[in-house]
């Protein structure tokens, strides 16, 4: 088996070993891409040169480091010294950030290789990857299909071993849906668990950071690294955070999981329905106690949701003018410069965005508009508080559907945004919530949503991997026989 | 038609803060173009704000000084707009809920009190500066970038030009006093903008107002507040309508000019910032910055009456500035005569700082060294008018006034024997005026002293002198 398929926890043993050395696993990792780049596009920008020198370097470093001599992809978001983070607009095409955001300095001191950017779509707003100025993502289960978005790229390369871990962002379903359409694992972890500092921002108060792995230690692993408090953020979380792969072990035996009803419903494909389903009884053989739990506030958080991140998004993209940084476009005056530039640098989606934002922050629309979904908002974290009182976790579809054709939805909004239909309430609740692998449907990925109560990563983790256990669907690989 | 003026002020005041409000970056001043900025301040992407603890307990010093009522949680803002100066193309201001609310200021003006009323006191961070080039470009100038600004709103409760410098005069003081602005205007750390309207003598409704700025001194206040009034009756008169915008005044021809028309009130959208928490002022905070809150300048006027025994007069302009009150109570600490310091700091040195153009800051004199002099000149070393001349040379040098005295050998003369010899060659050459004194001409006295003084180089005591020629005149 070649190195790039391994997954994280498994090149740690042999590197500790002493059986193989980081440049060994950057060899295989660029050997890989290399094969998979020109059909699966997951990258923005490949940084086999940085990688490489950072391999030698570990070659002297402590091999204790958690993640020594892993190969990590980073969503273009995140900002990173020596290398352009562009969000998939033109508008930031080129910028390069003087300053490493909080998770790849994280990285860095971790011992990761870091070995590129990956692709998403345009300011993160999308849920096909179709949306990135650069080109569409591919997915590997099926290049005629999108991998998800908007942290598309960071999902495919999971998929296709381009690297062994990735990071994501999530603000309403960017890392669970592509996760669940690629066949990875993916978690959003609560809100402030771990810090935006260097994320370019969409929507501030329901972005959040999250890994991508082959499977769930390799995500817990990666979730220890990144996660704890940073004075840099001031919705940062100050408390000391738990060890995730401790509890990996624990099991399900005991708990309760939720299954909502109301994201069961007729949107969803039945292949997709079954496979979830099924995912439950694997639980219960596993000692879990399934109960059936009603959410009817959830069908509010989709409009709610298109209110309240399009109106933070319209304030957080206004500074993409001209003036400083990124792309200009010339004009007279410094009123047509702000709009020419705005014009030819954004894209149809983050435009369509910014209108719904601006106009429901508008006088007189505010109250009606933002103020409302707000309350709606509201009404949400009581319907999850009220279901946590009698569950330990909540399960669901992650994604209504597999993964769907590239252009079958790109000038449908409505129907691309109905595909995060059931992770969105978990961003405007603000808890932890992720998608692991739980089949397939005619050869497609099926993702299972598991969500926990507000820093309930522990207890997530713990029952994702007593499902691995159970399923024995784990570390999927497409192209490889799967059970 | 005999009309009424109504005017509402809103101040920026700079926080004395080291940092600026959401990041580390210095807040000195004059440092070259963009040489206080970071990514935070910059807004590049991605970068976040975290709020600076010691502007909020600045505010709330103020909010208590000003007595407001201080929200217990108060939330950050965003005013969306573009501008080349605003890096995020917002600024992170206070909205729906500031810091401080229904507080007052009582001010004297036309000889009467006069109470106004604080609408609000919020906190908001400043932009940059665009800085226009010779050949047309523009550059900004970010260094003013996220520097912490307060601003207070009163109600429209100001009736004339004289209560808006009252209001501020008094404000400046209070700034000062609490030591959370310099709120020097002229150097723009305290920058007013008067929203001005006139309506009929007797009528409810409020008139169209015009918001001015670019007042950069209390005379210009004074003058510009003025000049807006008069121009809005004689629009009225005339017919005309006023129209809401902003004026710029004119230093150079003391005039008011339309700046922008806000007959259509930009709307900016604002709505909480998703990256700040709400500030919490909890009680026992509030508390501890109550108990810690400096005198302010009418209880120490009240208390320099009482406690120095000073004459309303002299209280009201020593403690008109903290500093120059602090200056003061140095001094009276040292020397037992606070009477005495009062006039020496109201003439002598309160003189040659207006003469200078300095401020009490800059001044090199300490209040160990005027109580110096005052000793000096209570033993006899110097006369009182040797020692005016003292006080300028340590205004201008620094240096302590014995040291003075010793280099330019100003010592008084009270050797008797050495006066009893000038004495005695002054009647020798003065026999008319001699003759006049034991006539019983008394003002001859005068003349012959200053004869003596002119002999002696001005050193001799005058005194002394006084006596010798009584002695010698009328003992013959």
């Amino acid at each position: 088996m070649e190195l790039c398929t391994k997954t994280a926890s498994e090149l740690i043993g042999m590197l500790r070993a002493g059986e193989i050395d980081p440049i060994d696993i950057v060899d295989s990792t660029f050997k890989r891409i290399n094969e998979k780049e020109p059909d699966v596009k997951a990258f923005i920008a490949v940084l086999e040169e940085s990688a490489r020198k950072r391999a030698e370097e570990l070659k002297d470093a402590d091999r204790s480091l958690p993640l020594y001599g892993i190969p990590v992809a980073v969503k273009d978001n995140m900002c990173m010294r020596g290398a352009q983070t562009t969000c998939g607009s033109k508008i930031l095409t080129p910028y390069e950030p003087p300053y490493d955001a909080t998770v790849v300095e994280k990285l860095k001191a971790a011992g990761a290789v870091i070995v590129g950017k990956t692709n998403m779509d345009e300011f993160a707003m999308g849920s096909s990857c179709e949306w990135s100025a650069h080109h569409p993502t591919r997915n590997p289960w099926d290049l005629e299909r999108a991998p998800g978005g908007s942290s598309g790229g960071s999902a495919a390369a999971v998929a296709a071993c381009e690297c062994a871990m990735s990071l994501g962002s999530d603000t309403g379903g960017s890392i669970r849906q592509p996760a669940s359409l690629c066949g990875v694992v993916g978690m959003k972890p609560t809100y402030g668990a771990v810090s935006r500092y260097g994320l370019v921002a969409f929507a501030s108060s329901l972005d959040q950071i999250g890994p991508f792995a082959r499977d769930v230690r390799d995500c817990a692993m990666l979730l220890d690294v990144i996660c704890g408090h940073d004075p840099k953020d001031s919705t940062s979380i100050d408390r000391e955070p738990p060890d995730h792969v401790a509890a990996l072990d624990a099991g399900a035996a005991g708990m309760t999981i939720g299954m909502i009803k109301d994201l069961f419903g007729d949107g969803v494909e039945p292949g997709v329905r079954e496979r979830v389903s099924a995912a439950a009884e694997v639980f219960e053989k596993m000692g879990a106690k399934i109960k059936e739990i009603e959410m009817p506030i959830v069908k509010y958080a989709l409009p709610a949701y298109y209110l309240i991140a399009p109106a933070e998004a319209s304030s957080n993209l206004a500074r993409y003018d001209g003036v400083q940084y990124g792309m200009r476009e010339n004009a007279d005056d410094i009123v047509s410069m702000f709009r020419k530039t705005r014009r030819a640098g954004f894209g149809a989606e983050v435009k369509r965005r910014i209108m719904l934002g601006t106009y429901a922050l508008s006088a007189g629309y505010y109250d009606a508009y933002y103020l409302r979904a707000l309350k709606v908002r509201t009404l949400i974290v009581k319907e999850f508080e009220k279901a946590f009182a009698e569950c330990d976790i909540l399960m669901s579809p992650t994604s209504p559907a597999t993964a769907f054709k590239l252009n079958e939805k790109i000038d449908d909004p409505l129907a691309m945004y109905m595909m995060d239909i059931c992770t969105i309430p978990v961003n405007l609740a603000g808890l932890p919530g992720m998608s692991i692998p739980c089949g397939l449907s005619d050869g497609l990925p099926v993702g299972l949503q598991l969500i926990g109560p507000t820093l309930g990563e522990q207890a997530l983790l713990r029952a994702a991997r007593a499902f691995e256990i159970g399923s024995g669907i784990c570390g999927m690989i497409p192209g490889e026989k799967t059970d | 038609m005999k009309y009424e003026p109504v005017i509402g002020i809103e101040v920026h005041a700079q926080l004395k803060t080291e940092s600026k409000l959401f990041c580390g970056c210095s807040t000195g001043f004059a440092a070259a173009p963009n040489h206080h900025v970071c990514p935070v301040c910059l807004g590049l992407p991605g970068t976040l704000p975290v709020l600076n603890r010691k502007a909020i307990e600045y505010v709330v010093r103020t909010c208590i000084a000003l007595e407001c009522e201080v929200s217990p949680a108060s939330r950050f803002a965003r005013k969306n707009y573009y501008y080349p100066d605003l890096p995020k193309a917002y600024q992170i201001s206070q909205y729906e809920l500031p810091i401080g609310r229904n507080g007052k200021l009582t001010v004297r003006a036309g000889g009467k009190e006069k109470t106004i009323r604080i609408h609000r006191i919020h906190l908001e961070e400043d932009a940059g500066k665009l800085v226009h080039d010779a050949s047309g470009g523009s550059c900004v100038d970010y260094n003013r970038t996220g520097i912490p600004l307060m601003e207070i709103v009163t109600e429209a409760d100001v009736r004339s030009s004289e209560e808006a410098v009252a209001y501020l005069t008094s404000l400046r003081s209070i700034l000062q006093y609490i030591g959370v602005c310099g709120a020097n205007m002229e150097k723009g750390e305290m920058r007013c903008e008067p929203n001005i309207s006139v309506r009929p003598v007797g009528a409810e409704e409020f008139g169209t107002k015009t918001e001015m700025k670019n007042l950069n001194s209390f005379r210009a206040v004074r003058l510009g507040v003025d000049f807006e009034i008069e121009r809005q009756i004689d629009a009225i008169e005339n017919g005309e309508r006023i129209v809401q915008e902003t004026m710029r005044w004119d230093e150079a021809t003391q005039t008011t000019q339309t700046m922008r028309s806000k007959e259509r009130a930009h709307d900016y959208r604002y709505f909480p910032d998703p990256d700040l928490v709400p500030v919490e002022v909890s009680a026992s905070v509030l508390e501890l910055i109550r108990a810690k809150a400096p005198e302010l300048p009418e209880p120490r006027r009240v208390r320099f009456i009482s406690q120095y025994g000073l004459p309303e007069y002299d209280a009201e302009v020593l403690t008109g500035s903290k500093a120059m009150a602090d200056f003061f109570e140095r001094a009276a600490a040292i020397h037992n005569d606070p009477k005495a310091v009062s006039n020496w700091i109201m003439t002598e040195l309160m003189g040659c700082l207006n003469e200078s153009g300095k401020t009490i800051d800059e001044c090199a004199v300490t209040a160990e060294d005027l109580t110096a002099l005052l000793e000096l000149m209570g033993k006899g070393v110097i006369s009182a008018r040797m020692g005016k001349d003292v006080f300028k040379d340590m205004f201008a040098t620094g240096r302590p006034p014995a040291e003075i005295i010793k280099d330019k050998g100003l010592e008084q003369l009270n050797d008797e024997t050495a006066i009893s010899d000038a004495v005695e060659k002054v009647i020798a050459d003065n026999p008319g005026p001699a003759a006049d004194f034991r006539a019983g001409k008394k003002q001859a006295a005068g003349f012959l002293v200053g004869q003596v003084m002119r002999q002696t180089g001005g050193k001799a005591n005058p005194k002394i002198v006084g006596r010798i020629i009584e002695e010698k005149l009328l003992s013959e």
